[in-house]
C-alpha cells in the first residue's frame, strides 16, 4: 500500500489492531460505529465474536488477557454501550489488566450537546482507568492506540478507553502506525535499586522466621519462575493472596496455601509470628491484612512491586523495591545464592513450627453422605481435571472454596475479581479465556446468585461454539451475605434467600446448551466427567448444601490471627470432655 | 500539616480533572490550587496547597507521580521557597471611613484597582499571613467581597 493512500478512521482502527497482533475483538455494535463493524466484516484477520451484553464483552476481554497475558480488547457503541462497560472497566482496573477498550461517541460537533446516546464516558471511567482518550482528529488515531496499548501493558498494567467519534472514524488520514512510543511523563521503574536488594538479600539471611507472600503482580510478571527459585534457595514458606494464586506451586511443600481472610490457619499464624515478611507483587489489602495496627507485629517487611503507590499505602515497610517483580526477584536471587548460607539448617525449627500449625488445623469441612458438601466438588473437579484446567470464579462463597480447595500449580489457569469483588464476572470471563485457548479445559466456578447476573453470555457460547463448563454451587441463597448474617446478624436473613431459583438445567437447554444435575455425593464425579466430554457450553448444577460456610474466617475488624472455625463447638467440647 | 506541592502537567484537555478527581477520589484535601502557563506551552504548572501527615503527604506525591500526564513532581517541604498570593478585597468605604481604609492599605501596601462613592476595591500581594492580617483589619468596614487566587511558589536558588 503506498504511503500516500488515506485510510478512513475504521480502517487505521482495524490496521492498527493488526499491528498490534490482535486476534480476537469482543465487540458489540451500535450506531456510531457502524462504520467500525462494516469493516470488521471485510476482512479476515481479527475474529470478532458478539457478546449479548457490553459487560460481558468486557469480562471476555478480561478472561482473555488474564489466561494470556496479552492485552484485551473490546468495542462498543457510544451511551448505554459505553456506561454499561464501566462495572468491567473497573474490575479490570482494581486487578491491574490489560485491557484497550474502544468506545464510539457521537460526532465531535455534537459533543456536549445531550445527543442521542452521548455519555461523557471518558469524564465517567477516568476514576477506573490507567488512562483514557477522547480522539478528535483522525490524524491522531494510530498513534493514540500505539500509546494505549503500550500503557495499558507496561508498568503496572491497566485498561485504556479510546473514545472514538463518529467523523473521526469516517473521515480520512494517512496511516502511519509508529514503531515505537515514547511519552516523556509515563516510564515505568524496570530495574530495581541494587542497594536496596542488597539490603533486602541480608534482611533475608538474618532473618529467622521469614515468610514470603505473593500477589497477583508475580503473575502480571510473569515471575512464576522466580518465586519457585527464591523459595527453594532459602527455604521460605510462600502464601499468596486470591491474586496470586498460581505464582507458586499450590503443592509445593512450602507452600501455605492463600492468606488472609478465608486464608489457612498456618499461612495467617506464620504471617503473624514472622520476623520477615517479603512480600512480592502484593499490596497488604484489607483482606489480607486484618487489623492494621495488629498486622506481623514483630515483623520486618521489605516490599517488592511496580508501582511505587503500593508502597507503605497501608503498612510500614522497612526495604521496599521499586521495580518490575521478574527484574527484581532475578537479581536477589542471584545475591541469595552468592550468599551461600546454610540455608536448610537456619530453617528447619521454622518449618517445623509450621508443620505442627498445619496439622493442628488443616483445611478442613465435615463430609456428608446424603447432601453434596460444595468443598467435595471442587475437590473432585482438582482430580477429574487433574489439575489441569483453567478456572475462573464469580464472587462469593464458591470462590473462596475454589481458592482453598483447588490447587494451582502453574499462573495464568486461574481468573478472579479480586479487588472489586464483581459477581457476574466469571462465566464471561470464562468465555473470553476459552476463546484463547481452544485446546483447554475451562471451568467456570458460580454459585446461583453470580451465575445470574451474566447468563445471557450463554447465547454467545453457543452461537459461536465456545464450550464453557459452568460448576454451579446452588444453595439457593447469597451465600457469602448469608454467613455474615448468621454470624454478625443474628441470623437475620434479609434479601439472601433466592427461593426459587431458576431450573438451570431447563435454562441451559433452552439457550441448546446442556444442563447436569447432581443432589448426591455420588452423582458429582459423574456429572463432572460426563461435563468434561461434552463439546458444548454445559450447565452443571450442584444442589449443596445450603448453609455450609466458609472457614477459617477473620471477622471484619479482627487481627489474622484471630480466625474462628466451623468446627468450634466440637473443640470445646473436646476440651470439656479432657478437663473432666 | 500544610504542604505546597507544584506539579508539572502536560497542557492537555481533563488534566485538571485527572488530579482533582485523584485527590477527591483518595480523600485528599486541596486548599488552593492554582494553574497556568510555563515557558513552554506543552506544560502547564499547578501549585497545590495541602494538608495531611507525612503517610499521606507521600501518597500524595507517589499517585500524582503515578498519573500519566504528570511530568514532575516537587513537595516544597524541604525547600527554600517563596510563596505569594493575591486577593481583590471590595470594602465598604463611605465618606467618613474613606482616608482610614485608604491608611491601611498603604501599611499592608495594597493598591487601590477601583473605586466608587460607597466601595474601595483593594489589590494586596503576599503570603498567606500577611493577606490575612490585611482583611481582619477592613472587616470592621464591611468587606463585601473578597477574591483570592490561591498560592503560588518558587524555590530559592
Amino acid at each position: 500500500m503506498s504511503s500516500k493512500q488515506l485510510m478512513s478512521g475504521a480502517e487505521i482502527f482495524i490496521e492498527s489492531l493488526k499491528k498490534e497482533k490482535v486476534d480476537t475483538i469482543f465487540a458489540y455494535p451500535g450506531g456510531v460505529v457502524l462504520n467500525i463493524f462494516d469493516f470488521l466484516y471485510k476482512q479476515k484477520d481479527i475474529r470478532y465474536i458478539l457478546p449479548r451484553h457490553e459487560q460481558g464483552a468486557i469480562h471476555a476481554a478480561d478472561g482473555y488477557a488474564r489466561s494470556t497475558g496479552r492485552v484485551g480488547v473490546a468495542l462498543v457503541t457510544s451511551g448505554p454501550g459505553a456506561t454499561n462497560t464501566v462495572t468491567g472497566i473497573a474490575t479490570a482496573y482494581m486487578d491491574s489488566i490489560p485491557l484497550v477498550i474502544f468506545t464510539g461517541q457521537v460526532p465531535t460537533a455534537l459533543i456536549g450537546n445531550d445527543a442521542f446516546q452521548e455519555a461523557d464516558i471518558v469524564g465517567i471511567t477516568r476514576p477506573c482507568t490507567k488512562y483514557n482518550y477522547l480522539v478528535k482528529d483522525v490524524n491522531d488515531l494510530a498513534q493514540t492506540i500505539k500509546e494505549a496499548f503500550y500503557i495499558a501493558s507496561t508498568g503496572r498494567p491497566g485498561p485504556v478507553l479510546i473514545d472514538l467519534p463518529r467523523d473521526v472514524v469516517t473521515s480520512r488520514a494517512e496511516f502511519h502506525y509508529p514503531d515505537k512510543v515514547k511519552i516523556r511523563s509515563y516510564n515505568p521503574t524496570v530495574e530495581g535499586n541494587k542497594r536496596q536488594i542488597k539490603q533486602a538479600a541480608d534482611a533475608i539471611a538474618a532473618a529467622k522466621k521469614p515468610v514470603c507472600y505473593i500477589g497477583g503482580g508475580v503473575i502480571l510478571a510473569n515471575a512464576a519462575d522466580q518465586i519457585r527459585e527464591f523459595a527453594e534457595i532459602t527455604k521460605i514458606p510462600v502464601t499468596h493472596t486470591l491474586m496470586g494464586i498460581g505464582g507458586f506451586p499450590g503443592t509445593h511443600p512450602l507452600s501455605l496455601g492463600m492468606l488472609g481472610m478465608h486464608g489457612t490457619y498456618y499461612a495467617n499464624l506464620s504471617i503473624h509470628n514472622s520476623d520477615l515478611i517479603i512480600a512480592i507483587g502484593a499490596r497488604f489489602d484489607d483482606r489480607v491484612t486484618g487489623k492494621v495496627e495488629g498486622f506481623a507485629p514483630g515483623a520486618k517487611i521489605i516490599h517488592i512491586d511496580v508501582d511505587p503507590t503500593s508502597i507503605r499505602k497501608n503498612v510500614r515497610v522497612d526495604i521496599p523495591v521499586v521495580g518490575d517483580v521478574k527484574h527484581v526477584m532475578t537479581e536477589l536471587n542471584k545475591e541469595l545464592r552468592a550468599s551461600k548460607e546454610p540455608w536448610d539448617a537456619i530453617r528447619k525449627s521454622w518449618l517445623r513450627q509450621i508443620d505442627a500449625w498445619r496439622e493442628e488445623r488443616p483445611l478442613s469441612y465435615e463430609q456428608d453422605d446424603e447432601v453434596i458438601k460444595p468443598q467435595f466438588v471442587i475437590e473432585k473437579l482438582y482430580e477429574v481435571t487433574g489439575g489441569d484446567a483453567i478456572i475462573v470464579t464469580d464472587v462469593g462463597q464458591h470462590q473462596m472454596w475454589a481458592a482453598q480447595y483447588y490447587k494451582f500449580d502453574n499462573p495464568r489457569m486461574w481468573c478472579t475479581s479480586g479487588g472489586l469483588g464483581t459477581m457476574g464476572y466469571g462465566f464471561p470471563a470464562a468465555m473470553g479465556a476459552k476463546v484463547a485457548h481452544p485446546d483447554k479445559h475451562v471451568f467456570s466456578i458460580s454459585g446461583d446468585g453470580s451465575i445470574q447476573m451474566n447468563i445471557q453470555e450463554l447465547a454467545t457460547t453457543i452461537e459461536n461454539n465456545i464450550p464453557v463448563k459452568v460448576v454451579i454451587l446452588n444453595n439457593r441463597f447469597l451465600g457469602m451475605v448469608r454467613q455474615w448474617q448468621e454470624l454478625f446478624y443474628q441470623e437475620r436473613y434479609s434479601s439472601v434467600d433466592l427461593g426459587s431459583v431458576p431450573d438451570f438445567v431447563k435454562v441451559a437447554e433452552a439457550y441448546s446448551a446442556v444442563g447436569l444435575r447432581a443432589t448426591k455425593p455420588e452423582e458429582v464425579v459423574p456429572v463432572l466427567k460426563e461435563a468434561m466430554k461434552i463439546k458444548r457450553t454445559v450447565f452443571m448444577d450442584f444442589v449443596v448444601a445450603r448453609y455450609e460456610k466458609v472457614f477459617p474466617m477473620v471477622p471484619a475488624g479482627a487481627s489474622i490471627h484471630e480466625m474462628i472455625f466451623g468446627e468450634e463447638k466440637k473443640m470445646e467440647e473436646k476440651k470439656l470432655k479432657a478437663v473432666k | 500539616m500544610k504542604h505546597i506541592i507544584s506539579v508539572l502537567v502536560e497542557n492537555k484537555f481533563g488534566v485538571l480533572s485527572r488530579v482533582s478527581g485523584l485527590f477527591s477520589g483518595r480523600g485528599f484535601n486541596i486548599e488552593t490550587i492554582s494553574i497556568g502557563p510555563t515557558l513552554d506551552p506543552s506544560v502547564s504548572q499547578m501549585t497545590i496547597v495541602t494538608t495531611g501527615d507525612e503517610r499521606i503527604l507521600e501518597q500524595i506525591v507517589k499517585q500524582l507521580n503515578k498519573l500519566i500526564d504528570v511530568i514532575k513532581v516537587t513537595d516544597f517541604a524541604d525547600k527554600e521557597f517563596v510563596e505569594r498570593e493575591m486577593c481583590l478585597i471590595k470594602v465598604n468605604a463611605p465618606q467618613e471611613h474613606r482616608s482610614e481604609a485608604l491608611r491601611t492599605a498603604d501599611i499592608f501596601r495594597a493598591r487601590v484597582v477601583d473605586s466608587t462613592q460607597k466601595s474601595y476595591t483593594f489589590q494586596v500581594t503576599g503570603d498567606e499571613k500577611k493577606i490575612d492580617a490585611f482583611i481582619e483589619l477592613l472587616k470592621p468596614m464591611g468587606i463585601k467581597e473578597i477574591v483570592r487566587t490561591g498560592k503560588v511558589a518558587i524555590t530559592r536558588d
